[in-house]
């Protein structure tokens, strides 16, 4: 067992991964020499050399077109965006080549790529730093969105990525980059995408979260079971698609109550999936209505402190949401 | 030409190789005028024509290592992929939207290329995306030899990707960030731009300012080389210098073929609004098929007989392959929910 940070634990993931197999490599701008704008890459330049660790140049749809073109010749490219926010030029090659190539070409090709992208509110980040974009890949059929939320599930999650051979879009919460700490263990076998995390065992109520949220959804359901005798279930998601349809409608099935939290803005969010699946499949289990917890409606959390507090869910407010619904 | 030295590529070409290209050119002539003609009797639902650019295609093939080398052509490609060794069945069963398409199982339009064991990447609609992907096929290809994978010179392995696409879609930005890459990392990528002076409707003159895409290489550290694309062997040895250089690492190449489209742009475009009947019509008698048979003559290598029986022999295969696609099954509407994810592989599911 060690103790890691998540990004720690990524880290790790990708010197293993490049130590295992001579066809992954890893590309993105500045993840060479400098080992990655937050240091997930640190020393894997000099280790692997830069056969391996490419830094590329600034494209963003480049990165992701050349990894589609080296993944379709049966090497195992680990891209990386470094935000986010940047993501948006590289929307087509995601969208409408990865995610369909497979499909387009009746199972002719596949496309075993990663993308690695650091994601959501982080405080000084302001608008083009800060962005969650979970909500718009989900939607896409023939691409998998990961989500981890503690080191252990960011290793081996990140190892199943690679295995998979689909493209996988890995989403880290950069604000959760340092906050998170977590035991990991020495040995662990790869978690290909797929399924749910019950975080936290209850009987109350159903709390769904992912990334930095899922981590905040423990907080606060230890605290409601601490304060107020509330026995939460948090459900950590770590992949939305495809979903772990049946771990949602168990937990339901058995608490009546259902809480989706996210960082992501409200409109059009994941949790309205969550709710449209609960209202579809366990309408009869359910005792109150699904909430939600989002990010407000504006285009990302602001540079300014207070502003961003305003901005992003926190312990204390999915601990109030926790109790609204356990009253209903 | 006794005692010439050689000094073009095709000049060593054999007989039997110039006679295959014109039989591959012609074939895929006739698969398009009777996929025109199956449109105009509503038999199909669309079709989107190579007609005009079969020199280009069939030249830019034949410098490659066909069926090895990866090739990430665009919809417009039809006499590139017969020369690639795709069959006229193959094309029919996709213009009919058979279960048996072996490009995509009806799922795209025809012409949406994609044959897995001859490394012809299946291609969108959207302009310009296979650029990046055919820089990192090239990156894969030099990624391999650099490991000692494969040996450089081994000719079982991929050693460069070709690509293809229209002149308006070199303003995609995709197209400019593709060939910066393969530039700034020496890749073996050769960029074939198809240049018939419209994308869609819009002339050359209103989609750049400049009068030839070659010279858009320089901004990437690539070869650029302007070529007439209605002369296939002209086409056979500006591509056949731009592979060579890539085998032997020296990066990418643009080879620009100038062309023209015979027909509109799809069978949903009326060219009429945008062409005069007298420009469409000064480009059929510089046509590249009636141009090669001409030199073929000329040359005594096919005489009236065999232009004839050539001429049969493709209706023939054209008539078949007809046949037997419009003989062959539907999909099961059903089949329509998949394969939108690939399996895990044994062991890890």
């Amino acid at each position: 067992m060690a103790d890691m940070t998540l990004i720690e634990a990524i880290r790790c993931a990708l010197d293993e991964a490049l130590a295992q197999d001579g066809r992954v490599f890893i590309t993105g701008e500045d993840i060479g020499r400098r080992g990655g704008v937050f240091r997930a890459t640190q020393g894997l330049y000099e280790k692997y050399g830069a056969r391996r660790v490419m830094d590329s140049p600034l494209t963003e749809m480049g990165i992701v077109g050349v990894g589609i073109g080296a993944a379709l010749a049966d090497l195992r490219p680990v891209c990386e965006i470094q935000f986010a926010d940047f993501i948006h030029p590289a929307f087509n090659q995601i969208v409408g080549e990865a995610a369909r190539m497979y499909y387009r070409s009746a199972g002719g090709w596949r496309v075993p790529l990663v993308i690695r992208v650091p994601y959501g509110a982080v405080p000084g980040g302001g608008l083009y730093h800060c962005q969650s974009v979970e909500a718009l890949f989900a939607h896409i059929p023939g691409l998998k969105i990961v989500v981890p939320s503690t080191p252990r599930d960011a290793r081996r999650l990140l190892h199943g990525a690679i295995l998979d051979p689909n493209p996988v879009l890995f989403l880290e919460t950069k604000y959760g980059y340092r906050q998170i700490r977590g035991e990991v263990p020495e040995r662990d076998a790869p978690l290909l995408p797929g399924p749910a995390r019950i975080a936290r065992s209850g009987v109350d109520l159903s709390l769904f979260a992912w990334g930095l949220m899922a981590h905040y959804a423990e907080v606060a359901a230890e605290r409601a079971a601490r304060e107020d005798g509330l026995d939460v279930e948090v459900v950590d998601l770590r992949t939305l698609h495809p979903l772990d349809r049946d771990s949602v409608l168990t937990s339901v099935s058995k608490t009546g109550k259902a809480l989706v939290v996210h960082e992501d803005n409200r409109t059009m969010g994941f949790g309205a999936e969550i709710a449209a699946l609960l209202v579809d499949e366990a309408f009869e289990c359910l005792d109150g209505p699904v909430k939600r917890l989002a990010a407000p409606d504006v285009p990302a959390a602001p540079f300014n402190r207070g502003m961003f507090d305003f901005f992003l869910p926190g312990p204390d407010d999915i601990l109030a949401a926790i109790r609204d619904l356990a009253a209903y | 030409m006794p005692g010439e030295a050689v000094t073009r590529p095709s000049q060593v070409l054999s007989d039997d190789t110039l006679l295959e290209m014109y039989r591959l050119m012609l074939l895929s002539r006739r698969l398009d005028e009777r996929a025109w003609a199956l449109h105009r009797q509503g038999r199909v639902q669309f079709h989107v024509s190579a007609m005009g650019h079969e020199a280009t295609q069939v030249g830019a093939a034949f410098a490659i290592n066909r069926g090895v080398d990866y090739v990430v052509p665009y919809y417009r490609d039809l006499a590139m992929a017969i020369a690639l060794g795709c069959s006229a069945l193959d094309f029919m069963l996709g213009l009919f939207a058979r279960r048996d398409d072996p490009w995509s199982a009806g799922r795209q339009m025809p012409c949406h290329f994609s044959d897995r064991d001859r490394h012809i990447i299946s291609g969108s609609s959207t302009v310009a995306t296979q650029v990046p992907q055919a820089a990192g096929l090239a990156f894969a290809v030099r990624y391999r030899q650099r490991a000692g994978l494969v040996d450089p010179q081994d000719e079982t392995q991929p050693r460069l990707a070709l690509t293809s696409l229209g002149e308006g879609s070199t303003n995609q930005g995709e197209w400019h960030e593709g060939m910066n890459w393969a530039g700034v990392q020496c890749l073996p990528l050769v960029c074939l731009v198809e240049n018939n002076r419209y994308a869609i409707s819009v002339p050359q003159t209103e989609q750049m300012a400049i009068p030839s895409v070659a010279t858009r290489a320089a901004g990437y550290g690539a070869q650029g080389e302007s070529v007439d694309g209605n002369d296939v062997l002209a086409v056979y040895d500006a591509m056949h210098a731009a592979v060579q250089r890539a085998y032997r690492g020296e990066g990418p190449s643009l080879v620009e073929a100038h062309t023209y489209r015979l027909t509109p742009h799809t069978s949903d475009d009326d060219d009429r609004s945008y062409r005069s009947r007298e420009e469409v019509a000064a480009a059929g008698e510089v046509e590249p098929l009636l141009r090669y048979r001409s030199v073929l003559l000329e040359r005594g290598l096919l005489t009236p007989k065999m232009v004839d029986d050539l001429e049969a022999q493709a209706r023939a295969r054209v008539d078949e392959a007809q046949r037997a696609a419009e003989a062959a099954p539907e999909p099961a509407p059903q089949e329509a929910d998949s394969p939108v994810l690939a399996p895990l592989p044994e062991g890890l599911a």
